[in-house]
């Protein structure tokens, strides 16, 4: 492992990607770590997964499914594009993909920021749980599914079944919806959405005019079994 | 799970490289089914009066030798049948100007335990029981030249384990189809082509997807028609991966819960269940890299030869 000051450079074609998980996982020292580098990513699953530490982590290249997954406090970008999962179950920390995202974006994600910058495929934000997204392209189907809270931000279109079963999460789409999902309605866009907007696209680095979103909320009706429509569970 | 590849090479030069450039794609894809695997390969297609026939033998030390003699002696060639086999282990593949019923029906008595696994004037295929990177160097996977090849790595979750049961599958003649999914009515395709006569030979639910898409094939639908036939009446999940002599073509169902990734540059269309198999691939890093959308149809033409 080529250690150059606070910097560390880690090559998948010449490590595996256990010894580069140990040692993000286990050998950072408590104090800011500095960057380090992985090379050769060339789609391999679990890169980055479970970090715990203030580091700032560049993958230089594809990555395969779940990188940066339950990522604490780290800054992780992926300079390609991601599988399945990226970030999921996110805590904190920052998980930045330069290229496109598979589906499961940032699921279950509790805390932190996930930004994509080119498309996610579908189920983005599935089930999330207190995560912030954007989005800079456009989210396949059934984004935001049961997502329970946090934002999801989508610069582009929606895919249809958009927000379906949504609890306490809030969707803010730019372009085009192609439907929405069951309970999920477009909402007045408030002052406070306004200011949740603006801060989430300047941390993300986007340029869009808040006033440009479509706020999508939960109807809520479907909290409470209702009794009167026993019939359509038979 | 299960894993899907493809690669079509757009220029000719790159015909030779078809199999070096695939085996790695499958070879990493046996972490996604490690029980079968099989390839079928597209070359240049034969003259009008012949076809190609793979052939597969469960015993690995089968006589091939004497399965060509009891061929000639049968087909004397008095009657200008040709016959040329070229035999890698358990597989053959026949050349032959025999018509594929006459030749079906001769196997079925001279050579019972025989399967013929593709019929066409540009496939042969391959396929086994066993881990898919012994099946690549068992059937040479890496020397295979053509403008396109479809692979497949098992990992079954619904019929048994057997050879036959290994995809890919084919009906009729150039047309093969890989499936990574499960499909939860194939039964009632199965009732409903069995109908109209047309044979089964496993009770795979790939098999009922392919001899339904091949049906309507049949019946002059346009692959993309079929398609539209298939995304209403395949029910389940599906990513299908096609080929015919001069196409290669890929479809998700309306959920895309199962992966896939197209990789294209100049030189290549590459398609995997996962980016990681496409890794090493030339210019890899610069391609156009996406994921299909769920029912679009997405489907590449083999460049004219020269």
């Amino acid at each position: 492992m080529d250690s150059v000051g606070a910097s560390v450079k880690l090559d998948l074609a010449q490590t595996t990607l256990r010894k580069v998980n140990h040692f993000l996982q286990h050998e950072l020292g408590k104090e800011p770590a500095g960057t380090v580098e992985i090379l050769n990513p060339a789609g391999a699953h679990n890169i980055a997964v479970g970090l715990d530490a203030p580091v700032d982590v560049h993958i230089r290249g594809h990555a395969g499914y779940y990188v940066a997954g339950m990522n604490k406090r780290a800054t992780v970008t992926i300079h390609g594009n991601a599988g399945k999962g990226v970030a999921e179950n996110i805590m904190s920390g920052v998980v930045r993909v330069k290229g496109d995202a598979s589906d499961g974006t940032g699921a279950s994600g509790q805390g932190g920021l996930l930004v994509v910058e080119g498309n996610a495929a579908s189920r983005c934000g599935i089930s999330m749980k207190g995560c912030d997204i954007v989005v800079g392209g456009n989210v396949g189907h059934v984004s935001g599914f049961m997502a329970q809270a946090g934002h999801l931000v989508v610069c582009g279109d929606a895919g249809a079944g958009l927000g379906d079963s949504l609890y306490e999460a809030v969707i803010y789409v730019r372009g085009r919806t192609h439907g929405l999902g069951a309970d999920a309605r477009e909402e007045p866009l408030t002052d406070a959405d306004r200011a949740t907007l603006a801060e989430l696209l300047s941390a993300a680095g986007f340029d869009y005019d808040p006033g440009a979103f479509t706020r999508i909320g939960s109807a809520r009706t479907l909290y409470h079994w209702n009794a009167e429509h026993r019939e359509a569970y038979g | 799970m299960c894993g899907i590849v493809g690669l079509l090479v757009k220029k000719h030069e790159h015909r030779e490289k078809l199999g070096e450039w695939m085996t790695p794609m499958f070879t990493c894809m046996a972490a996604r089914g490690s029980d079968s695997g099989g390839m079928a390969i597209f070359g240049a297609s034969l003259g009008q009066r012949e076809r190609r026939f793979s052939l597969f033998a469960r015993d690995r030390g089968y006589d091939w030798e004497n399965l060509k003699a009891s061929l000639l002696r049968r087909f004397d060639g008095s009657r200008r049948e040709t016959a040329r086999m070229e035999t890698r282990a358990n597989h053959a593949v026949l050349v032959s100007s025999i018509e594929p019923a006459t030749l079906r029906a001769w196997l079925k008595d001279a050579a019972p335990s025989l399967h013929v696994l593709s019929v066409g004037q540009a496939i042969d295929l391959y396929k086994d029981m066993g881990d898919p990177k012994e099946i690549a160097v068992r059937y040479r996977f890496a020397e295979m030249a053509g403008s396109h090849c479809v692979g497949h790595t098992r990992m079954a979750t619904e019929s048994d384990v057997t050879p036959v049961h290994a995809h890919p599958f084919t009906a009729g003649e150039d047309f093969c189809l890989v499936h990574n999914g499960s499909l939860s009515n194939p039964y009632m395709l199965r009732r409903t082509l069995e109908k109209r006569g047309i044979a089964f030979e496993t009770d795979n639910d790939t098999e009922a997807a392919c001899r339904f898409i091949e049906w309507r094939l049949a019946q002059r639908d346009t692959l993309a028609n079929a398609l539209h036939h298939a995304f209403r009446h395949l029910d389940g999940f599906y990513t299908l991966l096609m080929a015919t002599a001069d196409q290669m073509t890929l479809v998700r169902d309306q959920f895309a819960c199962k992966p896939a990734v197209v990789a294209e540059t100049d030189d290549y269309v590459a398609i995997s269940s996962e980016f990681r198999s496409l890794a090493h691939l030339p210019e890899i890093s610069t391609a156009h890299t996406f994921e299909p959308e769920p029912e679009e149809i997405y489907s590449w033409t083999v460049s004219a030869p020269r």
